[in-house]
């Protein structure tokens, strides 16, 4: 562990990643603190250009909303919407992975065209459909993005575990007389985590693109503001007021970026050729 | 005749002498804008706003009317009332095709009433004063009232008395006829195609019955979802006609100074729009009468005038525009007061249970609109969960009652008696419409008030009637009204003679063309 933190804190794109996380995820769990007001409160005149007011920093939007309160708000959307439908897609992919991986033969066939199933989908196309139909709530986005990401953690994990299983000390376990779920579990998912670990940080970042490309397509949950809503809801004004758009577009921005960096760090992190041979 | 339709294009248009001394020239595809797509074209059974834009070119009532809403000749070219006001004789137009060339006979009117007492609710209660309809010959029509009915004349235009083809619907399940999908009218334009999502292509009826009419060639009706990208294809020349409301309003005034761009806000006359919340008097908290008047107090409807409607249209002091017949202002108010709505909801022992609001799916006004009420309903503590959905699904849970507060703007028809009465009076309670009496308010009183003001003469009598309802409705806020709309019509410059009559672009591009 204390290795893996080393070799983190090492690659400088990692640290940078992990410092607009954390930036983001304080400001997600502390901001709406320290603005107890809701985003949706008018506050002050619409169209109020950014840095003119001290109370308003950002400007207001359409409506007189305080855009900088909105994005505060709408950082929790988008972590939220991002973790909640990774951990959900990992819950879903590892295990049909691992036992398509280790069972072989009719059950990876079975597993894996049902997984292609999914894959030959476009995956906004069905997360937008799931959504339309599902009515737009915080549940049913999660929920659909989160079956439109697991097949690859699925063909991920199958993959490693397809590798491992041939290993000497999982052959060893099944000569000991080890259950199935044990060796799974035990011997050959730790040892296959790593790739899964860089593929999830990426998978976040995706879902909350995803997220803001649904709320800005009017797909979003109505009672909940979040980063793609304002980039959706501002971009009719955009040529009257630029700063409704622009604002929470970078916070996409960065945020996305901060999770990539992450996963680039920690692909550098956990791999054993490249962080334990000293760079 | 000429004169009367000269004398409407004058005071719908404002255009000046030399314009209408110009020889209207014949051909030219005109591309207006649809928001949103219509949820279906056949008239008689859908009657949503952009239904009645669209199908207003392909089917025909018997009469139009004028901006002043005086009556003028379509189908029927001449009518007489009898001395005791109860029989109504039309003398229908020979010579008059449908889109399949079979004539249209009074046979056709008799049918087309059949199936809208059925399939349109307004229809249904605005032909409910009369007892008998006969048909002596092909080209005559005789309604027989109980009783005289004030506003009996102003009940046969297109949208509220749509005339549809016996020979095609009769026997058939209309609900699932074919013809529902390629509607078969007799008006200057032919249903041709229908690209879901893109657009709707009607062509010249070169069979149209007023000679030389109509002068297009082609309507293209584009169906483009979002607000930005329409006033975009105006500006970039993709289309030539934003309809009211087809644009959102802070673009109105930008749109309205482009090059070669006339606006107009006539062409609403006849329809009046008000806006208002359904509130489901039914079940829940607002039920009670304390917490729909918390609702009015609560709104701030002047926020919403200058800031969503960008200072258009007027704040509603009442279930009447303030345009129509009978309108009284001498009602309760209602000014914006969150402490008042406070204190309502707490004598109302009201205590945070969740109440559904759904916006109306019409874009990006009605989406910041439905935000705005939201907040105001909030801040007075109401727990409001926005449910989203399209227009579809909106009139879907609308038509179940299932809602708690719903958007929506419904036209007046010029009189009390045609737009007003019908959202209040308790025999318009049916599910499956999005219309009428939705909000499920029910009080004898204002039935009777109603019930007579229709049939009562003379005219101060009927005065004294409605400002009376008026004055009942207001206090028990059966739903909660917001503003009486304005939709500013913006055409390029070369389109003319586009609104003719107080029914407007919903009255059909007859008289309209191209200035090349």
């Amino acid at each position: 562990m204390k290795q893996f933190w080393k070799s983190m804190l090492r690659s400088p794109s990692g640290v940078i990643g992990l410092i607009i996380l954390l930036l983001a995820i304080s400001v997600a769990v502390f901001g709406p603190m320290l603005f107890p007001n809701s985003p949706w409160r008018m506050v002050q005149r619409p169209f109020l250009p950014p840095f003119t007011l001290s109370a308003v920093p950002l400007g207001t939007d359409a409506l007189g909303r305080d855009v900088f309160a909105g994005m505060i708000f709408g950082a929790r959307v988008s972590l939220l919407v991002g973790l909640v439908s990774t951990l959900v897609a990992l819950v879903v992919g590892v295990p049909i992975g691992a036992m398509a991986g280790y069972f072989g033969g009719k059950v990876d066939d079975a597993l894996m065209r049902f997984t292609e199933f999914f894959q030959t989908i476009p995956s906004f196309a069905l997360a937008i459909v799931l959504v339309a139909i599902l009515q737009p709530s915080i549940y049913s986005i999660v929920a659909s993005i989160a079956v439109v990401s697991w097949p690859p953690v699925a063909r991920l994990v199958r993959g490693e575990v397809l590798s491992l299983r041939t290993r000497e000390y999982v052959q060893a376990a099944v000569v000991t007389g080890q259950s199935n779920s044990w060796i799974i579990l035990r011997e050959i998912l730790p040892n296959a985590l790593s790739p899964v670990i860089v593929l999830a940080s990426l998978m976040v970042a995706t879902a909350i693109l995803l997220e803001s490309s649904l709320a800005f397509l009017g797909l979003g949950d109505p009672n909940l503001i979040s980063w793609g809503y304002m980039v959706g809801a501002g971009r009719t004004v955009i040529r009257q007021a630029w700063w409704i758009t622009v604002f929470p577009g970078v916070a996409i921005l960065i945020s996305v970026l901060g999770l990539n960096l992450i996963g680039e760090g920690l692909n550098d992190a956990l791999n054993p050729r490249l962080s334990r041979e000293g760079r | 005749m000429p004169k009367r339709v000269l004398l409407g294009l004058l005071l719908a248009c404002g255009l000046t002498a030399p314009a209408l001394a110009q020889e209207p020239k014949t051909g030219g595809v005109i591309n207006a804008v649809i928001q949103p797509e219509p949820p279906g074209l056949m008239l008689a059974q859908v009657q949503n706003g952009p239904t009645q834009m669209v199908s207003g070119n392909i089917f025909e009532g018997l009469l139009r009317y004028s901006p002043k809403l005086e009556p003028l000749p379509e189908l029927a070219e001449s009518w007489s009332v009898s001395e005791d006001a109860k029989i109504y004789t039309f003398k229908l137009k020979k010579g008059v095709t449908w889109h399949d060339g079979k004539p249209f006979t009074a046979a056709d009117v008799l049918f087309s009433m059949e199936m809208l007492k059925q399939t349109h609710a307004r229809a249904r209660t605005n032909l409910a004063q009369v007892d008998k309809i006969e048909t002596p010959d092909d080209y005559t029509v005789v309604f027989t009232l109980k009783q005289p009915f004030g506003p009996f004349l102003g009940i046969f235009e297109v949208g509220s008395m749509p005339m549809v083809p016996k020979h095609l619907y009769e026997g058939t399940d209309w609900k699932t006829n074919p013809y529902n999908n390629a509607p078969v009218g007799t008006g200057p334009f032919m249903f041709k195609e229908w690209q879901k999502g893109s657009f709707i292509r009607l062509v010249k009826n070169p069979n149209y019955h007023e000679k030389g009419k109509p002068y297009l060639d082609e309507i293209y009706w584009q169906i483009i979802p979002d607000a930005a990208a329409r006033s975009v294809a105006y500006e970039t020349g993709k289309v030539d006609v934003l309809p009211g409301g087809s644009v959102e309003n802070f673009d109105v005034p930008r749109l309205s100074k482009l090059k070669d761009t006339c606006v107009t806000g006539a062409g609403w006359e006849f329809f009046s729009p008000l806006s208002w919340l359904w509130l489901n008097n039914r079940q829940g908290p607002l039920a009670d009468k304390r917490v729909r008047q918390a609702v009015m107090y609560a709104i701030d409807r002047d926020f919403a005038k200058d800031v969503i409607w960008n200072g258009l249209g007027k704040v509603a002091t009442g279930p009447s525009a303030s345009t129509i017949k009978y309108y009284t202002d001498d009602v309760k108010k209602y000014p914006y007061d969150p402490a008042k709505a406070k204190a309502l909801l707490k004598e109302a022992g009201y205590k945070g249970e969740k109440i559904r609001l759904l916006p109306l799916a019409y874009g990006e006004t009605w989406q910041r609109w439905g935000e705005a009420v939201k907040q105001n309903l909030q801040d007075v503590g109401m727990t409001i969960e926005t449910i989203a959905t399209d227009v579809a699904g909106g009139n879907q849970k609308i038509g179940d009652w299932d809602y708690d507060i719903a958007f929506t703007y419904l036209y007046q028809y010029g009189d009390p008696a045609l737009g007003v009465g019908r959202n209040y009076i308790s025999s318009n309670i049916a599910k499956g419409q999005v219309f009428n009496n939705v909000e499920g308010y029910s009080n004898p009183e204002i039935d009777k008030l109603f019930a007579d003001g229709a049939t009562a003469t003379p005219d101060s009598k009927r005065k004294e009637i409605y400002d009376k309802a008026q004055k009942i409705l207001v206090e028990d806020v059966p739903v909660a009204w917001m503003l009486e709309l304005q939709f500013p019509t913006i055409t390029r410059c070369k389109v003319k003679n586009l609104i003719t009559t107080g029914i407007g672009v919903n009255d059909g591009f007859k008289d309209a063309w191209l200035d090349k």
